[in-house]
């Protein structure tokens, strides 16, 4: 049962269970939900996902969406199968949790509307609010430098090997490198910059980018 | 005899130590009177799982303090010490504690990985949709005027609007399952009930529960789970 996912390849949150797809060698069918359209605000999506979200899958019977979730379920599903994204013991586990619930409640409460104001809301001719978007930049500089000291003494998020904690800053750090001031942001900061060099080296990673049509 | 002495003296001192290494072991859960701590509490309390715990004071800024920043570098509550392992993010400190004593109490994860699954996608529901609007709520409706800073009229509306929306999705999931995993009761559930004490208690607003008849009775129901009340009478916050 190939598994599908219901979901925009460009957007960050089925990126995010992609990219555990293919770190993990398990097969997916995409099926494109048009985010430009609302297509996900549609009754048909609203029936996988009530909150009228993406990303959403179906595998034979089971159901599930919000992205992390749905990560952590494949991961400890195919646990020996691909990368060990969930850690080796259960401390280290809580450790990977720990990181990956950051990436939730401190990255993407600023990563989520610095993107939304400056990628998203010029593509669809709305006004960016530039006030906040400053604002936000201060506070992500705040929690970059924490990040900057973890990784000067770790060489991936919970610690010395890869997992859900790196993984699912990926796609939301990526649209954030593209915006120029945030992108010397990061570069000014050399552990994250050598974090980030390895991370998007990975294999998954350049498939996923060309899945997604960038490069 | 000198001897007997000796060796009674030294039965003494292993006896302090061994108490003294068992002290060290026993779990600290830091800030339990601050609703984000709760969610960790409560699930300790589920668990049968002792735990002493360390008073950080929100309201002074405690966290700020560069002795709390050491242990969480962002300078939020809670933080589990558990011997020389330690762990911050309420949700993660849930899902550690759920994992290690699984064998004790409910069992808070379900049974399968697929009701794990269902469990960890309201508990991230919970984070990203439920928490942000309730919190802006709190610190707006609750906080704002304790600490003398000015509310946003706006961000109340819109929070509530907001909040709303996502308390009629979960009127349609209650409708169909009892909790919101399913037909047992998780951390998913738990890690809605520090916040919406706020809500249905000083932010005024218990008809955004009470008018939703499943989520009422939900909200009925998990509130007045035995653990629940002790982390109420237990860890008040004077305000």
């Amino acid at each position: 049962m190939v598994v599908k996912l219901y979901g925009q390849v460009t957007a960050v949150c089925p990126q995010r269970v992609l990219l555990c797809f293919l770190e993990k060698g398990i097969e997916f069918e995409i099926f494109h939900i048009d985010l430009d359209t609302l297509e996900q605000k549609k009754p048909e999506h609203l029936l996988r996902q009530p909150f009228g979200q993406v990303p959403a899958i179906e595998d034979g019977d089971f159901k599930l969406f919000e992205s992390r979730a749905i990560a952590r379920y494949y991961a400890t599903k195919y646990a020996d199968q691909g990368t060990n994204l969930l850690g080796k013991s259960l401390e280290h586990r809580a450790i990977v949790d720990q990181w990956a619930d950051v990436e939730n409640q401190s990255f993407n409460a600023l990563a989520h509307p610095i993107v939304l104001n400056l990628i998203i809301k010029p593509k669809l001719g709305e006004k960016c609010d530039t006030v906040l978007v400053e604002e936000l930049k201060v506070k992500l500089g705040v929690v970059l430098d924490i990040y900057e000291n973890r990784l000067a003494s770790n060489r991936f998020l919970a610690g010395e090997e890869f997992t859900m904690a790196d993984l699912t800053h990926m796609p939301a750090m990526a649209y954030l490198m593209s915006i120029t001031d945030i992108n010397q942001m990061v570069k000014a900061r050399e552990s994250i910059n050598r974090w980030w060099e390895e991370i998007t080296a990975r294999p998954a990673w350049k498939k996923l980018m060309e899945l997604a049509g960038r490069h | 005899s000198f001897s007997s002495i000796k060796s009674r003296v030294l039965i003494i001192i292993k006896e302090v130590r061994k108490k003294e290494r068992k002290k060290k072991m026993v779990l600290k859960i830091y800030a339990p009177l601050f609703a984000s701590s709760k969610r960790a509490v409560v699930t300790l309390i589920e668990k049968g799982v002792s735990f002493e715990t360390v008073h950080v004071d929100l309201m002074k800024g405690e966290q700020r303090n560069p002795e709390y920043l050491a242990i969480q570098p962002f300078g939020k509550i809670p933080v589990l010490v558990d011997g020389d392992y330690k762990i911050f993010e309420s949700r993660a400190i849930m899902r550690y504690i759920a994992e290690k004593y699984r064998s004790q109490g409910p069992d808070l994860l379900g049974k399968t990985i697929e009701e794990r699954g269902q469990v960890e996608q309201w508990l991230d529901v919970e984070a990203t949709s439920y928490h942000p609007p309730l919190l802006a709520l709190t610190l707006n409706i609750v906080f704002a005027p304790l600490m003398g800073f000015p509310a946003d009229e706006k961000v109340i509306k819109e929070s509530e609007e907001k909040l709303g929306e996502v308390l009629d999705v979960y009127e349609a999931q209650l409708s169909k399952n009892e909790y919101l995993a399913g037909d047992f009761v998780s951390l998913a559930d738990l890690a809605h009930l520090p916040f919406t004490e706020y809500l249905v208690n000083q932010i005024g607003k218990a008809y955004m529960i009470k008018d939703r008849k499943h989520v009422s009775a939900w909200w009925d129901k998990i509130s007045s789970r035995a653990a629940w009340k002790e982390v109420s009478e237990k860890y008040a916050l004077p305000v």
